[in-house]
């Protein structure tokens, strides 16, 4: 405390700085190799620094597309991406913020089993129960829909869990004095509940936008147009092109592309992030 | 559990419910149970005729040497991550929680790999280790290292354990820090009083009070690498060479994927579910327990 | 057991805050020194600079007869009651006692022995084996006193320890404070922000306001003799009337119409200079009106306290409150003459807030 801090600081700041770099230089190099010629990359040339096209391959890659993979220019993949993590972030906000008002405001029969089959739902990730969810949305000729996209994965127990937690700390003389005032369960929803729930649900917001955003293994499968594919599905298809050369420059560019959105998201609202990480964790 | 002040009624209370109540059965009861059910059914080669089989598929499953290569290749993956990201996000965290200057940029500039989607992670690594054009792999064989994580089991599984370590640390490094923070500043002057130096301030005092965030992340890391790290694994090796880094839930994909064999898919997908039951119902056990002090 | 000096300490933070602007003192060998002061006063800071968790930005804290700015606080050879314990949530009572020991190095039979001792004298030994959550308030604080007398330890430093106490343990343990230090002859610090706590539990007594030393002396001469008006009000409950009045002449203040004396007056202060006249409450009593220096006292409502009365009411248009044993003086509303000691009357200059006393 007396005098260890100077060289502790000093051994901090180095093992930080080191975690920076191991962070950030996967991400530079996609960066650099995003603003050089698909030649230089092949050839395993690629320098430490920027390169002269970094204008063209995203003018290119965002408005005309990549050639040999995919034809879709990555602008209309990202508006599929934007479209479905903002179904799903809004999505999961409104029914949980419903649900969680009626499993807490209301007394009435059958509202633990309620509570319940929502809660178990935490525990199954979308991916142990794939196929089947693919039958049913196929079923439903939701293949390729923005809805067959979101809505399944609008459903889950920890938004609900969360507002539930939220709301079991606002005060019972709330309710009471609102109702003393006249307000019924909806003013009150309105009035009170909805404008105290204001961070919680920014912070499930943007938890939430980046889950959907992020989504792989789903897209996966009920995608199969191009014009439905988001883009972390679209890189893929650039890279796993069989014997074609991958155009690998197009390909970080659209990594760079799929990367700015949630990464903009949680710096540049990094207290809600926290708080939302925290919360729905719990 | 439940307010003291409520409404009454029954209509409102179910139309709030509805669309969770709805979206929850069709997409999750009933594809579970349809799993559960599939996995006592065989198709015959051509698709034709569907028999009920009772346990067929898991005694195959069981029996299958493939099932328990993904098993194994899961707790290699799973352990190398876990120990790996959750020992440097703790080292990383412990020293963000010194009073630097620069702590909060330290944390944003740490925290943002949290937001790449793992797929995107997984073409960031194979980039940088591609055997014939990545830059670190080209560094690894001009020093002589014979890398080739498309040929090479090892090589493989060494890459998506540190593509999905990469990803991981951000947040476990964020929960890290924030269960120092949460340990009361007078205990550690205590200890400082109590003449217990850095080391050893640090593993008798500060490590057993961080043990309920380092259970938490513990079940939560183990979960991830289960389900989340698919895109990692399908854009880094594809599962392969030759199924060496095939994890379970890859394989439910890969067996499910041509439509051939889903009974046996049903099977891995119903085994998977009751070992993610498991580890939740470990993970409340220990949330209860963590209230001894 | 050990002398503790500090020499112009200063505390000034990164920021350019200077919490505490030079103190100076010392506590013999086995002393027991009570740092009060409002919130805020840098008493805590003081505590923490002495016992090593902060470091001393200049001056220069002694224990013994070595100079400790640079020593770990592990060896400082102190120890510490924190204000919320601070207890090792995972050890047991008896593992939180012993674990400075073990650092130590100390022998296990060693341990074991002055672990037992300690708790015998505090009362805990059914409590050993118990973690701190198991404990209540009175317990917990108990086992943190325990840790620090089993290290046997130089100097003991307290920081609020009873704070996080209601008001009857808080009376209680206090007394078993003080026992055990008078029973040990530890050199001992101790900070609060109350005032009953720092009277009783002083034999010297540091009183402290914004990041300065006001006064340091035995209690009864803090009472008595208040070195600055900031010391007379926050020492004594209530606290002492300020009026506004003039010099008269040498011993001899003006208040309003009514000259009264003033026997502790420093002499040669000019007649007609402005000064603060402070009165404590119980220093008053009623007189027979016209009274020689008696003083007019508008009675606004009446305070039962049981064994005396609080009369609060105005005087010459400031605020001012009596304090009488119940039954003494008719409890009512209205005006009554009071009388004052003449060796009670405290004059401050209302500038700098300094008694204008004689040396």
């Amino acid at each position: 405390m007396v005098e260890d801090r100077r060289l502790g600081d000093a051994i901090a700041y180095v093992i930080l700085s080191i975690g920076v770099l191991i962070v950030a230089f996967p991400v530079w190099l996609t960066f650099v190799a995003s603003t050089w010629d698909n030649a230089t990359i092949i050839n395993g040339q690629l320098p430490l620094w920027p390169g002269p096209h970094l204008f063209e391959n995203y003018y290119r890659i965002l408005f005309v597309g990549a050639s040999s993979s995919t034809r879709e220019p990555v602008a209309s993949m990202m508006l599929n991406s934007f479209v479905m993590a903002m179904a799903i972030a809004l999505g999961k906000i409104v029914i949980s913020v419903l649900s969680a008002y009626a499993i807490v405001y209301y007394r009435f029969p059958f509202r633990m089993a309620a509570f319940w089959i929502i809660f178990v739902t935490l525990m199954l990730p979308v991916e142990v129960r794939i196929f089947p969810t693919f039958k049913v949305v196929s079923d439903l000729s939701m293949l390729d829909t923005y809805q067959g996209l979101a809505v399944p994965l609008i459903a889950s127990a920890t938004g609900t869990l969360l507002f539930r937690q939220f709301f079991m700390t606002i005060p019972d003389e709330l309710l009471e004095a609102s109702k003393i005032d006249g307000a019924g369960p909806f003013r009150f929803f309105k009035d009170t509940v909805v404008p105290l729930s204001l961070t919680t649900i920014a912070a499930l917001f943007v938890i939430q936008f980046i889950y959907g955003w992020n989504q792989y293994l789903w897209p996966l499968l009920v995608t199969t147009r191009d014009s439905m594919q988001t883009i972390v599905i679209g890189i893929r298809k650039m890279i796993v092109t069989s014997d074609a050369l991958t155009e690998w420059q197009l390909a970080m560019a659209t990594a760079m592309l799929a990367m700015l959105p949630p990464v903009l998201v949680v710096v540049l609202m990094q207290r809600l992030f926290v708080k939302g990480l925290v919360e729905t964790e719990k | 559990m439940q307010k003291n002040a409520y409404f009454r009624g029954l209509t409102i209370p179910f139309l709030l419910l509805a669309p969770q109540l709805a979206i929850t059965v069709v997409f999750f009861y009933w594809p579970a149970s349809q799993a559960v059910w599939q996995s006592f059914l065989l198709q015959d080669a051509f698709g034709i005729s569907t028999d009920f089989v009772w346990f067929e598929n898991y005694q195959r499953l069981f029996a299958d040497p493939g099932y328990y290569k993904a098993f194994v290749n899961t707790a290699i993956f799973s352990t190398f991550v876990c120990v790996l990201s959750l020992s440097i996000a703790l080292l990383f965290a412990v020293m963000a929680d010194r009073q630097i200057r620069g702590a909060e940029v330290y944390k944003t500039l740490l925290i943002w790999p949290y937001a790449v989607a793992p797929a995107i992670a997984g073409v960031l690594w194979i980039f940088m280790f591609d055997p014939s054009l990545g830059m670190l792999a080209r560094a690894l064989q001009s020093a002589g290292v014979a890398w080739n994580p498309r040929l090479n089991g090892n090589d493989a599984m060494t890459l998506v354990v540190l593509a999905a370590t990469w990803k991981q640390i951000s947040y476990n490094f964020l929960f890290f820090l924030a269960g120092l923070q949460s340990i009361p500043k007078s205990v550690i002057e205590a200890a400082v009083i109590d003449g217990a130096r850095p080391w050893r301030r640090f593993w008798t005092i500060v490590f057993p009070l961080l043990s309920p965030t380092t259970f938490f992340l513990l079940v939560v890391n183990i979960v991830y690498v289960f389900f989340d790290t698919f895109g990692i694994i399908d854009t880094v090796t594809g599962g392969g060479p030759s199924g060496q880094t095939e994890t379970l839930v890859y394989k439910v994909y890969s067996d499910g994927k041509g439509g051939s064999n889903l009974g046996g898919s049903a099977a891995q997908s119903v085994v998977l579910l009751v070992m993610v039951i498991a580890m939740t119902a470990v993970q409340f056990r220990f949330i209860e327990r963590k209230v001894n002090y | 057991m050990a002398q503790v000096t500090l020499t112009n300490v200063k505390k000034i933070y990164p920021g350019g805050v200077e919490a505490v602007k030079g103190v100076s003192f010392d506590i013999p060998d086995g002393g027991f020194c009570v740092l009060v002061g409002p919130s805020g006063c840098g008493k805590s800071t003081l505590l923490r600079m002495v016992a090593g968790l902060e470091t001393i930005s200049s001056g220069e804290v002694s224990i013994g007869s070595r100079v400790v700015n640079q020593v770990e606080p592990a060896d400082r050879d102190i120890a510490m009651v924190f204000q919320n314990y601070a207890l090792y949530p995972h050890f047991s009572v008896y593992d939180n006692m012993a674990y400075g020991l073990r650092n130590l190095g100390t022998p296990k039979d060693e341990i074991d022995r002055r672990v037992k001792e300690a708790a015998r004298i505090l009362a805990i030994e059914p409590l050993l084996e118990r973690r701190p959550k198991q404990l209540s308030g009175g317990q917990r604080q108990r086992v943190a006193m325990g840790r620090a007398i089993v290290r046997k330890p130089q100097v003991f430093l307290f920081d609020e320890p009873l704070s996080n106490l209601d008001a009857k343990l808080r009376v209680q343990m206090r007394v078993e404070i003080k026992k055990l230090q008078r029973a040990l002859g530890v050199t001992s610090i101790y900070v609060t922000h109350d005032q009953v706590e720092a009277m009783t539990l002083s034999d010297k007594l540091v009183v402290m306001n914004a990041g300065q030393v006001e006064q340091i002396g035995v209690p009864a001469d803090v009472y008595k003799k208040p070195a600055s008006r900031f010391v007379a009000t926050f020492i004594g409950s209530p606290p002492m009337n300020i009026l506004t009045g003039a010099i008269d002449g040498p011993g001899i203040v003006a208040l309003g119409d009514a000259i009264i004396e003033a026997r502790d007056l420093s002499e040669n202060l000019p007649a007609g200079m402005a000064v603060e006249v402070g009165l404590r409450p119980e220093d008053v009593e009623i007189a027979s009106e016209g009274a020689a220096g008696s003083l007019p006292f508008d009675v606004e409502f009446i305070e039962e306290l049981g064994a005396t009365q609080l009369f609060h009411g105005q005087l010459s248009g400031l605020p001012f409150i009596m304090q009488a044993a119940t039954d003494t003086v008719a409890a009512q509303a209205g005006r009554v003459w009071i009388t004052v000691d003449p060796d009670r009357v405290h004059v401050f200059d209302p500038a700098s807030g300094t008694r204008l006393g004689r040396m």
